[in-house]
C-alpha cells in the first residue's frame, strides 16, 4: 500500500491552496482529483475572489490565465419586464489589485492553480475518484479510489484534507455532515455565451481588460429563492441562473433550472445583452447553503474539511467561495504544520483548525449572515413584493404627465401604506442587518 | 524477466481527418493518444513480469509531448520510461526508426524480450518491429495472439496469419510483435498513477545514445513519399424488390455471378 503524510480530495480552490501550503513547507503531500484535469469538472460565475490568493502568491494576476478583472457591479432587481439597478463604476477597482475581483474560468484558472502547487512540490492525480476513507481504530487512515478491494488502489496518510466540493458525499461517510438536505444546496446552471470582445466591450461599456459583474434578483427566479448573473469573459459572457432545490418542489410543474435559464435570457432587459451569441458551453453545479447554523463539523480523527465540503460560502448578496475555500485549505495545512512535529492529527489535535476558522474572516462572515437566506425564506415579500413595490414607486414618481408631483408623492404614499406594514419592514431589514449582509 | 515496450504516440484516429486538398492527416486540435496496439504490448509485458518477475521498462521515440505517452505506461506499471527526442530523429522512416530503437535498447543493456504492437495506426507499416529484432539480432515473432509457455531459453507464441494460426517457439532474448485480442488492457491503478507523477522519464538525445548521424531521422530514412492519395469508397448499391423468397434467390445468384459464394 502506498502511504504518504497528508492526501487532499479534490483539485479546486480549497485543495489546491491546501496541498500548496503543505507542499512549500516539504511536506509529502498528494491531491487526488476525480476530472481528467484541475478544473475538467468545475464551473462557477464567476469572480474570484483573490485576496487570499494574492497573498498566496504576490501578484498572481500578472501571470494567471485571468479573463478581466472586475470594474463594474451591477446590482439589478428584475421586475416583470423592467429593472431597477444599481451600478457600481470604481476608478479604485480599476487599479492593481483590482479589488481582488477577477472573472476567470475555471477549467484554465484551476489548473494553472494545480501547476504551481506542483512547482512548490505536490503530486496531484488526475482520473482519481476518491470513494471511500480507510478507517482503523475509528480513526481515519487513508481513502481508497475507484475500486475498493484492491490494495493497489488504497492510498493512506497521516491526515487527510477533504475538499470534495459541493456533493459532500465523502462528508456524509465521515460521519461530519447528515444527508444533505434539498433546503441546504442551490442548484446552478450557467451557459458560456460566445460574442466576440468588441461586442462585449460596446455592450457592457468595458475597455481593455476591464470586466463587469451583473447581479439579478427577485424574477430572475420568479417566485423562487434564487438569482441569476452575467459575468463578461474576455470573448464570452457567463449567463446563468441559480435557484434553491427545494424551492423546486412541492410545486405544481415546477420549471426545470435550463427552463428557468431561458426564462431569464428572454427577459426583456437581459435579451439585449446576450443576443445574437453562440452558446458554447452548457453546465451546472451545486452551491452549498448551509448557512452558519446548519454547518458541518469541520474535523474528525484524521481528517478536516475544507471549502465548499464544509460548507463555507458566504450566501448573501457578495456570494464568496473561492475566497473561503482558499483561506479554509490554507488554515488546515497551517493545523497540520503546527502538529507536524507530534505527528498527532486526532480530533483534538485538529481542534485548532476550528480555532483558526473562527478567528478569521470565514466564520465571521458566516456568522455575520447567519440568517440571511432564512430571512428570505419567511419574509418571501422581500424578493416577491417589495421589489414589485420598488419598481411601482420608482416608475410613477418619474411617469411624465402634467398631474402635480405633489399629487404623485400623495399616491405613492398611499401606494406604499396599502402594500407594505412600516413596522414589518422595519422589522425585515432590522433583521437583515443584524444576521443578513 | 526484463522487458522492453516500444510505445508510440500516435493522432487520435477518431478525431483525425484528411486534408482533401494536400491528402495529408490534419492533425492540428487532435488529441494525441497512445498507439491501441501499443497499450496490448505493455500489458503483456506487465502480465509477464506478474507472472515471472523482473521489470518493464517503456521506450518511444518522439517529440517531447510523447512524455504523455510514457507516463500512460508508467500509470499502468511500467518501472521506467525513457523517450527518444532530438531534433536529429525528426522525419524518420521505418529504417531509420528502427535503428534509433535498436541503438537505445543496447544502450539499456540486458532484456529478455521486446514487445511492439504490431503497426502504429498512423502509418501501418508494421515495419519497425521486425525490423528492431533483425538490428539487435534477435530472433522475432510477429502478429501474437497467445504466450502458451516461457522458460528461461524460449516462450512459444501463438502468431495470427491472414487463414492460420501458428504455433512458434521463439527462443530468448527474442522479439514479438503483439494483435489486438492478445489481453484485456487494465486501468491504470492508484499506487502507478501515484509512481507515474513522481518518476522522471528519461528523456535521451541522439548523442545520448551513441547515434551515427547519417542513420537517424530524414537523413537515414531512404522512403520518399511520392504522392498521397485518399482511398474512394465506391459503392455500388443495389435494390432487391419483390417477395422474399425472389429476393433471396435473386441475392444468391448474384453472389455466384461475382463468386462470392
Ligand atoms: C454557478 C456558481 C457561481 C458561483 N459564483 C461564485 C463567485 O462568483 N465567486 C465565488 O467566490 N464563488 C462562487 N461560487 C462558489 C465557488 O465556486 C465555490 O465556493 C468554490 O469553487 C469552492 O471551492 P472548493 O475547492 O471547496 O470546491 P470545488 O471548486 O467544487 O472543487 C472540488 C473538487 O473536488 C473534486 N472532487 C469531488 N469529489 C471528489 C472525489 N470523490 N474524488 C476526487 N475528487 C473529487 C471535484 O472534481 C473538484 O475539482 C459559485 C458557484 C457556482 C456553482
Amino acid at each position: 500500500m502506498t502511504k504518504c503524510e497528508v492526501v487532499i480530495v479534490g483539485a479546486g480552490p480549497a485543495g489546491i491552496a491546501c496541498g500548496y501550503v503543505l507542499a512549500e513547507a516539504g511536506v509529502d503531500v498528494i491531491i487526488l482529483e476525480r476530472g481528467q484535469y484541475p478544473g475538467a469538472k468545475n464551473m462557477f460565475g464567476g469572480i474570484f475572489f483573490a485576496d487570499q490568493m494574492n497573498k498566496l502568491i504576490p501578484e498572481f494576476y500578472t501571470e494567471a490565465p485571468v479573463e478581466r478583472f472586475v470594474a463594474k457591479k451591477h446590482y439589478a432587481l428584475l421586475i416583470n419586464d423592467s429593472e431597477v439597478s444599481l451600478n457600481i463604476d470604481s476608478e479604485e477597482h480599476k487599479k492593481p489589485p483590482y479589488n481582488h475581483s477577477y472573472i476567470v474560468r475555471r477549467s484554465v484558472f484551476d489548473k494553472w492553480f494545480a501547476e504551481k502547487a506542483k512547482a512548490q512540490g505536490a503530486t496531484i492525480i488526475c482520473g482519481t475518484a476518491v470513494t471511500d476513507f480507510v478507517w482503523r481504530d475509528r480513526r481515519i487512515i487513508g481513502v481508497t479510489a475507484d475500486t475498493a478491494d484492491d490494495d493497489d488502489n488504497v492510498l493512506l496518510a497521516d491526515v487527510v484534507v477533504c475538499a470534495e466540493g459541493a456533493n459532500s458525499m465523502l462528508s456524509e461517510k465521515a460521519g461530519l455532515r447528515n444527508r444533505l438536505s434539498m433546503r441546504a444546496r442551490c442548484i446552478s446552471v450557467k451557459e458560456v455565451i460566445e460574442l466576440g470582445k468588441d461586442v462585449i466591450d460596446e455592450r457592457f461599456g468595458l475597455t481593455a481588460r476591464e470586466g463587469a459583474a451583473y447581479e439579478y434578483f427577485a424574477d430572475a427566479t420568479p417566485g423562487m429563492l434564487g438569482d441569476g448573473f452575467i459575468y463578461t469573459n474576455m470573448e464570452t459572457l457567463s449567463v446563468g441562473v441559480g435557484v434553491v432545490i427545494s424551492e423546486l418542489y412541492g410545486r405544481r410543474n415546477p420549471p426545470s433550472p435550463n427552463q428557468l435559464l431561458d426564462r431569464f435570457k428572454n427577459h426583456p432587459c437581459i435579451r439585449p445583452l446576450v443576443k445574437g451569441g453562440k452558446t458554447l458551453e452548457y453546465s451546472a453545479h451545486m452551491i452549498p447553503m448551509d448557512g452558519f447554523r446548519n454547518l458541518p463539523r469541520f474535523y474528525t480523527d484524521g481528517l478536516m474539511l475544507v471549502g465548499d465540503a464544509a460548507g463555507f460560502v458566504n450566501n448573501s448578496i457578495c456570494h464568496e467561495g473561492v475566497n473561503m475555500a482558499m483561506a479554509s485549505g490554507i488554515m488546515a495545512a497551517e493545523t497540520i504544520l503546527a502538529n507536524r512535529q507530534e505527528r498527532r492529527y486526532d480530533a483534538r489535535a485538529l481542534r485548532q483548525y476550528e480555532h483558526r476558522l473562527k478567528n478569521s474572516f470565514v466564520l465571521q462572515n458566516m456568522k455575520n449572515s447567519r440568517d440571511f437566506i432564512d430571512i428570505l425564506r419567511t419574509h418571501k415579500e422581500l424578493l416577491n413584493n417589495y421589489p414589485h413595490l420598488v419598481q411601482d414607486v420608482i416608475t410613477s414618481y418619474f411617469k411624465v404627465s402634467d398631474v402635480p408631483k405633489s399629487t404623485v408623492k400623495r399616491d405613492i404614499s398611499r401606494m406604499l401604506r396599502s402594500r407594505v406594514s412600516v413596522v414589518k419592514a422595519a422589522r425585515t431589514v432590522m433583521a437583515l442587518m443584524r444576521g443578513g449582509i | 524477466m526484463n522487458i522492453i515496450v516500444c510505445v508510440k504516440q500516435v493522432p487520435d484516429i477518431l478525431e483525425v481527418s484528411v486534408d482533401k486538398e494536400t491528402n495529408t492527416l490534419i492533425r492540428e486540435g487532435v488529441d494525441s493518444v497512445i498507439n491501441p496496439f501499443d497499450l496490448y504490448a505493455v500489458e503483456e509485458g506487465l502480465r509477464l513480469k506478474e507472472q515471472y518477475g523482473g521489470q518493464v521498462y517503456v521506450l518511444s521515440m518522439g517529440p517531447p509531448q510523447a512524455i504523455a505517452t510514457l507516463r500512460q505506461g508508467l500509470s499502468l506499471g511500467a518501472e521506467r520510461g525513457i523517450l527518444l527526442s532530438d531534433i536529429g530523429f525528426a522525419g524518420a522512416d521505418t529504417l531509420a526508426t528502427s535503428y534509433t530503437l535498436a541503438k537505445a535498447v543496447k544502450k539499456i543493456g540486458h532484456f529478455d524480450l521486446v514487445i511492439c504492437g504490431r503497426q502504429a495506426v498512423d502509418g501501418d507499416t508494421a515495419h519497425v518491429g521486425p525490423s528492431l529484432a533483425e538490428k539487435l539480432g534477435v530472433p522475432h515473432v510477429s502478429c501474437v495472439i497467445k504466450i502458451h509457455e516461457v522458460t528461461e531459453e524460449y516462450m512459444i507464441a501463438e502468431r495470427i496469419t491472414e487463414d492460420a494460426k501458428e504455433k512458434v517457439k521463439l527462443s530468448l532474448p527474442g522479439l514479438i510483435t503483439v494483435c489486438k485480442g492478445i489481453n484485456e488492457p487494465r486501468f491504470p491503478s492508484l499506487k502507478w498513477k501515484i509512481n507515474a507523477a513522481r518518476t522522471r522519464v528519461e528523456v535521451w538525445s541522439a548523442h545520448d545514445i551513441g547515434a551515427d548521424e547519417s542513420k537517424i531521422g530524414l537523413k537515414g530514412s531512404p522512403t520518399r513519399v511520392v504522392k498521397m492519395t485518399t482511398p474512394q469508397h465506391h459503392r455500388a448499391g443495389q435494390m432487391l424488390e419483390g417477395p422474399v423468397g425472389e429476393q433471396v434467390a435473386d441475392l444468391v445468384s448474384k453472389l455466384r455471378e461475382r463468386q462470392v459464394l
